[in-house]
């Protein structure tokens, strides 16, 4: 019973760093936007435009709940849950403090990389369930996104857990040695890279689109459901930006305890303005482009990374 | 290129041109009756006029006046070539097989002033909604719910 | 074959069964379309098999409201016509005035008319440009493109009073002189500023690898068939043809200046959205040339009277706009409204090719397709 209210207590705290992250994600998404555009982002609002936010966030809950004619109900309205449980779930593996996570599993690496993959169930319910033209366009387009890029992905995570020799987040913080940083360069590279078309964000956002398909696969969607699209967006950054920066950055390296939980957002503060200047600069890629990208690109660097490091793991 | 010179370059190619053509005012003008005009702008596309710049028709009253302006990018000159048409019967050859560029000018005009472009692959309205009836740019054109304008000068 | 929008097409293959297709309807209030104009494209998967253009949405009537209307009442509408270019939609119209009422400008109008035309220019191509980056995702090159365009419309600003529909060009010449010396300082303030503006934009969309994916081998018009179809302009020029209004047919005072066309190599949207931006470092040229030529004096032609009554005629003038060949044809009767006025819309012409040759791209190239050839509605539908 009482792992059953840890866990419960443990996944609230997740949707708390969610509901926080998507706040601070959505701010800093349209300053650092606003800053790359030399113009200012929200600042009429108190505490440079973070309550800007807030507002938001009460505008859309008071909005009334639209569904279009043909829309199936059912699916409608739970699609958007699909595509933000699986993204707290995931937050409940990375280690924050040096010796501890919330679930310290033996596994915890590879739950990490495929409970957040139910998201793409979600993004074709919401794409289907919508019954017009543009939205299953978008939701086929990122639903075949998503599944393309975490073949990429999850090999640039192997090719570090190798060298670690351990999935458990606990064991791999003790084992993280700072000169893996320039081996492992090239992984770090394809999982950014790979990282942004999982979100569906920056030079890969041609499923959510706003100047082809208006809304690709949440045209339809708006208030409180079209909210929960953007927590799964900023939420979904957050976790892997802290995933990051727990597999590449070391997590609070050189330092433990609270100090290590501070280096540990630092790391993943930068990180998240890194995704953001790269949404900003780039225009965006074509579908057919995209898928041969990940394939063609990103999955043969994988490769060679994890030939490097296991020509380098005997002399280790 | 002068008007004169370009005149006096065409005569040289096609001599008949003579009593069909003028100048005004540094411009060069050929008139043609309506069933000829296709096969003058075929040899004036021949001659060197390789772009269809403009057709436009003015209402003059009696019948309906069709003037095409083509134009030269090696010459670097244009010519015009005018024509009428009864009001009642107002149809002419299309140039669209000539010039792709004349398909939507030439809707246009059929549009606005009902003149019918035989042998157009697409003759259908492009300004005006398509289940619109009359020809709006015509002088005896009548709609109730055109507010007559007060002649402020 | 003629269609009417809405109709069913059924297509079939070689074996007999029907082609399973989409029909979608980039409707006219989009997002992306530079304006109101619907797209009705037929989809296989992904790939167009027919685009249709259905215009005439912004069509006002311009031509027939003319004809009720004194030649110095129609200079409001002719600024409508191509509102992001108002410059020289009004010159047009008031080249073609002037000629038909034997009107001879004074040389310092002729000069303020080159510069705001190039100043105009360069907004418009700006605009161009960056609504092609918008198209293709990047948000961060339209607000780049705006600062330039924004610098201009201050100038206009404090030139004539008005930021998009100036209603500067008059018959006979400008309506105000320059306000004080300080407005052509920050002209060339502005010409100094602007350069190193458009080498960012340059780098920063052009050089792109992704745009370069993108845009390079997309709506590739060959050029034969833009000379064909009566295309004019940028467009024209990116297709590899060398011909330009202001050095070839030179009008008003062009032939004193000497600067480069700029001509492409392949026809794509790339090389007509580049052409757009090297075409403004030649405007900065030509301006700074303009300015250094200037001298004080009449901005007025006299004794133009407000009620301009020209002689029984017709005309015809054109100008290189920044769309392309933009001509303007007058008939009078002699009485102080025009019996027709008809404007050559480089944008309409441009656009009757657009159909056609979306044929075989994805439905995102479509898109980037119609940008490139820079239509302006109110100019299209008139």
């Amino acid at each position: 019973m009482t792992a059953f209210w840890q866990g419960a207590a443990y996944g609230l705290g997740a949707g708390i760093i969610v509901g926080v992250g998507t706040i601070f994600g959505v701010w800093g998404e349209r300053k650092v936007a606003g800053r790359i555009q030399k113009r200012y982002g929200p600042n009429t609002a108190p505490v440079f435009g973070i309550v800007q936010l807030v507002y938001d966030l009460v505008k859309l809950l008071t909005k009334e709940d639209i569904h279009p004619t043909q829309a199936k109900r059912g699916i409608f309205n739970i699609a958007p849950l699909f595509l933000t449980t699986p993204i707290i779930a995931s937050l409940v593996v990375i280690p924050f403090a040096a010796g501890w996570a919330p679930l310290d599993s033996s596994i915890g690496i590879l739950f990490f990389l495929a409970v957040p993959s139910i998201s793409v169930l979600g993004v074709l319910l919401a794409g289907w369930s919508q019954g017009n033209t543009y939205a299953s366009l978008g939701g086929l387009r990122g639903a075949a996104q998503m599944v393309s890029y975490e073949v990429p992905r999850s090999l640039a995570v192997l090719s570090v857990v190798m060298l670690a020799g351990t999935l458990q987040p606990t064991r791999f913080v003790s084992e993280w040695r700072i000169w893996w940083l320039p081996l492992t360069f090239i992984a770090f590279v394809v999982y950014f890279i790979a990282s942004i078309a999982e979100l569906n964000r920056g030079p890969f956002d041609l499923a959510e689109c706003d100047s082809e398909l208006v809304g690709g696969y949440f045209t339809d969607y708006s208030g409180i459901r079209w909210a929960m699209f953007m927590m799964s967006e900023y939420g979904g950054l957050v976790a892997t930006t802290l995933f990051g920066s727990v597999i590449f950055l070391g997590a609070g390296w050189p330092f433990t305890g609270a100090l290590g939980v501070l280096v540990l957002i630092l790391k993943t503060v930068l990180l998240v303005v890194l995704f953001m200047w790269a949404k900003w600069t780039f225009p965006r890629m074509r579908p057919d482009q995209l898928m041969s990208t990940a394939w063609k690109v990103l999955t043969p660097m994988a490769l060679v990374q994890i030939l490097i490091i296991g020509l380098v793991i005997p002399w280790l | 290129m002068k008007a004169e010179e370009l005149s006096s370059r065409l005569l040289g190619y096609w001599p008949e041109l003579s009593d069909l053509c003028s100048i005004e005012k540094n411009r060069m003008l050929i008139k043609v009756r309506s069933e000829t005009v296709h096969a003058t702008i075929s040899k004036l596309k021949e001659l060197g006029f390789n772009q269809f710049e403009m057709v436009t028709a003015v209402d003059r009253g009696a019948d309906l006046e069709i003037i095409y302006v083509l134009h030269s990018i090696p010459m670097k000159a244009s010519v015009w070539v005018r024509t009428h048409v009864p009001r009642d019967a107002a149809e002419v050859a299309s140039m669209a097989d000539l010039y792709t560029g004349a398909d939507w000018p030439e809707r246009e005009v059929y549009d606005l002033f009902g003149i019918d472009f035989i042998d157009h692959p697409d003759m259908r309205r492009i300004m005006m909604p398509f289940d619109f009836v009359g020809a709006p740019l015509r002088k005896d054109y009548v709609d109730e719910n055109i507010i007559p304008r007060p002649d402020y000068i | 074959m003629p269609l009417e929008p809405g109709a069913s097409t059924v297509p079939v293959n070689e074996d007999g069964s029907a082609v399973r297709e989409t029909v979608v309807n980039l409707g006219p209030s989009h997002p992306s379309t530079h304006g109101v104009c619907r797209v009705i494209a037929h989809l296989d998967g992904e790939i167009v098999t027919r685009a249709e253009l259905v215009i005439g949405y912004l069509h006002r009537g311009i031509e027939k409201m003319a004809e009720h209307r004194t030649y110095l009442q129609i200079m409001p509408l002719t600024d409508r016509l191509d509102y992001v270019g108002s410059m020289y939609a009004n010159w047009a119209y008031c080249q073609a005035v002037e000629d038909l009422a034997g009107i001879v400008v004074p040389e310092r109008a002729e000069y303020l008319r080159i510069i705001t035309c190039e100043l105009q220019r360069i907004a418009s191509h700006m605009m161009s440009v960056g609504s092609t980056g918008n198209d293709a995702g990047a948000t961060t090159l339209f607000v780049y493109a705006f600062w330039v365009r924004e610098q201009v419309l201050t100038l206009f600003e404090r030139l004539c009073g008005s930021r998009l529909t100036y209603n500067y060009v008059r018959p006979g010449g400008v309506s105000f002189d320059t306000p004080d010396d300080a407005w052509i300082d920050e002209v060339r303030a502005f010409c100094k500023a602007a350069l190193p503006r458009f080498n960012e934009i340059d780098r920063l969309f052009f050089g792109n690898v992704i745009t370069k994916g993108r845009t390079k081998g997309v709506g590739v018009l060959s050029a034969e068939d833009a000379i064909n179809a009566s295309v004019t302009g940028p467009s024209l020029r990116a297709s590899g043809v060398d011909f330009d209004l202001r050095r070839d047919e030179p009008y008003s005072l062009y032939d004193r200046f000497s600067f480069n066309v700029v001509v492409g190599e392949n026809g794509d949207v790339f090389d007509r959205a580049r052409c757009r931006l090297l075409e403004c470092y030649e405007s900065v040229r030509l301006i700074q040339l303009a300015l250094d030529q200037m001298e004080p004096g009449r901005v007025k032609a006299e004794a133009v009277s407000r009620l301009i009554a020209p002689p029984v005629g017709e005309t015809y003038k054109t100008l290189e706009s920044a769309r392309g060949t933009l001509g303007v044809f007058l008939a009078s009767d002699g009485g102080v409204r025009p019996w027709r006025m008809k404007v050559r819309s480089p944008a309409f012409s441009n656009l009757g090719i657009v159909g056609p040759l979306c044929k075989g791209y994805t439905i995102s190239d479509l898109i980037m397709i119609l940008g490139s050839f820079d239509p302006v509605f109110g100019e299209v539908d008139r």
